[in-house]
């Protein structure tokens, strides 16, 4: 039981994005042991971009298929994954809504210990060495899980690489199951944004707006970034009901590693800290010169945003031309 | 309807974190500890939920010390019929505190057992799904709508780019996010019932488990950045540091 298994995800006959991703991590843990990866894909049909796997590190492409995975069907994939699991040494998702709803599941199943969202993994002897963001980033921990692991690796924390492995399709066996969970639709919001665990690119505001009309300021900025950016809050504004939970960055929000971070009329709070300090370069623009946000930002402006704002968004559509 | 709602104790989420001398866990003192965040939306939802229909019994289950009766009372203060305390210590293997959860729950007659969608300190985000596995019910994770009716709950979870709508029967487990509803304070009323409402003691024992904690850590620190400016007049030498410097314009 050496090889790897990457349980990829699909919507609507597409893989989701991190795909490459996870065949990365995956190749890290097989690499270190001389062992393969397997990645697996559950579907109702054929599936587009699966001929690409290879190249991102899979030896072979295992197809799942059954009327039931036309749309998300955790109960079919827990017992499918779990009656291959005896051959495997980890049991791989990314950290997403989907992953994570399948990886305790496939944990609790087949009796191994689950790593969530984990940011860096390791052989290390008998056991995988994982690390994991703790208190919303305010502490990693370190944890060992012996036997077979059943590890969520968080988006953007380990980068697609280039393997040139074969990527061999082969169809499996869904065994029987019992469908507990049936999901009806997915339903698309109502205005196409990407989501901001998803962005290159997130302008965040706080309470310095002072108003919640003052998000059409941010969402002017991140417009000039096309479909790569997205409109991030600080809980003070969430609570208050200026924007959608969704929004929230944060202990009790969402959790970011964008390229780059805005945060307007932010002042810093802990918890909101804690969701944005992985950002690459953050970016800060505040009244108030002492606020906790410019300890963490590369870059501060101080002064009034109103002012700023504007100018700012004018200059980005400038120098990206 | 009898509803479960598993809670944790965990430290406020505007906490300072120091690391403890033996450096695996945190240093407790001087941390003010609350209910878990999400788990207030579970209690909210298992009161709304009794309240609806009329009649039937909502339960909060807590595995903890006995400083998680603390906890307790503030769920019963909220409108929580009663209280099961689980009087020891969770492991480091989620598997082996979904167990232990699980044996108490089983044959417990529950229609619903909800769970905040994570606890605020470990972020293991897997207790509940164990749980629902282990008992071999329907499970749905990090709900932002809930509808009860005809024995099967409808359920709306966020996905990436999207909201999955989702059913099941009932018994089932749900794991709850912000969204799903506004808990409700205690009032001054509820703070003295909570005082004699139930609350048993059922001394329990995790297992060590598969995962053992090697280490906690701080983050390391962020290179000091620089104030570039002030106002409008500075956004040319910020777009000047965002283009050559960190290149992600």
């Amino acid at each position: 039981m050496t090889a790897i298994l990457a349980i990829l995800e699909q919507r609507d006959g597409a893989l989701r994005k991190g795909a490459p991703e996870l065949l990365a991590a995956a190749r890290q843990l097989a690499d270190a042991a001389g062992a393969t990866v397997d990645a697996i894909v559950f579907g109702a049909a054929d599936m587009a971009g699966l001929d690409g796997l290879g190249a991102a590190g899979a030896d072979r492409v295992l197809t799942a298929t059954h009327a039931d995975f036309a749309q998300y069907c955790p109960d079919g994939i827990v017992a499918t994954v779990a009656a291959l699991a005896g051959g495997y040494r980890a049991i791989l998702t990314a950290a997403t809504a989907t992953g994570k709803d399948l990886a305790p599941r496939i944990a609790a199943r087949i009796g191994a210990p689950c790593g969530m969202d984990v940011t860096g993994l390791a052989l290390q002897g008998d056991v995988i060495r994982v690390t994991r963001p703790v208190y919303a980033g305010k502490a990693i921990q370190t944890v060992d899980l012996a036997g077979t692991a059943v590890i969520a690796v968080r988006p953007g924390a380990i980068a697609a690489t280039a393997a040139g492995k074969a990527g061999a399709m082969s169809a499996v066996e869904v065994p029987a199951f019992t469908r507990r969970l049936t999901v009806r639709e997915v339903r698309a919001p109502e205005q196409a944004t990407v989501d901001v665990a998803e962005a290159r690119v997130v302008v965040a505001g706080g309470r310095g707006l002072g108003d919640p009309k003052h998000f059409a300021l941010l969402e002017e900025l991140a417009a000039v970034f096309g479909g790569d950016a997205a409109v991030g809050a600080s809980r003070a504004v969430v609570d208050a009901g200026w924007i959608g939970h969704g929004h929230q960055v944060g202990q009790t929000g969402k959790t970011v590693a964008p390229e780059l971070y805005f945060a307007i009329g932010v002042s810093g709070a802990i918890q909101h800290l804690a969701g944005m300090r992985t950002a690459k370069t953050i970016v800060a623009i505040n009244r108030d010169k002492d606020a906790p946000i410019f300890k963490v930002a590369d870059y501060g402006i101080v002064g009034d945003l109103f002012e700023v704002m504007p100018a700012l968004t004018e200059a980005v559509k400038k120098a990206r031309g | 309807m009898k509803i479960a709602v598993c809670i944790r104790r965990v430290p406020d989420t505007t906490a300072k974190i120091t690391i403890a001398g033996g450096g695996t866990a945190i240093d407790p003192a001087g941390v003010k500890f609350v209910i878990n965040p999400y788990d207030e939306f579970a209690v909210e939802a298992a009161i709304a939920l009794k309240e609806a229909a009329g009649a039937g019994e909502t339960v909060t289950i807590a595995l903890g010390d006995d400083s998680v009766q603390e906890t307790i009372r503030t769920t019963l203060a909220m409108g929580i019929d009663r209280a099961v305390h689980l009087q020891g210590t969770g492991s480091a293997d989620g598997l082996a505190t979904a167990r232990v959860l699980a044996d108490h729950l089983r044959g417990g007659g529950y229609d619903l057992i909800l769970f905040g969608k994570l606890a605020v300190d470990d972020y293991g985000q897997q207790v509940g799904p164990m749980v629902a596995e282990l008992l071999e019910l329907p499970c749905a994770t990090a709900i932002t709508a809930l509808e009860v009716a005809d024995g099967s709950a409808t359920v709306e979870r966020e996905i990436e780019g999207g909201t999955e709508v989702a059913t099941c029967p009932l018994p089932a487990v749900l794991t709850c996010d912000k969204g799903l509803n506004t808990p409700r304070l205690p009032g001054l009323k509820g703070i003295m019932a909570a005082k004699k409402k139930p609350l048993e003691v059922v001394p329990v024992e995790a297992a060590a488990g598969q995962a053992t904690i090697v280490s906690l850590a701080l983050p390391p620190e962020r290179p000091a950045g620089r104030i570039v400016g002030e106002g409008a007049a500075a956004v040319p030498a910020l777009i000047e540091a965002l283009t050559s410097e960190a290149k992600v314009l």
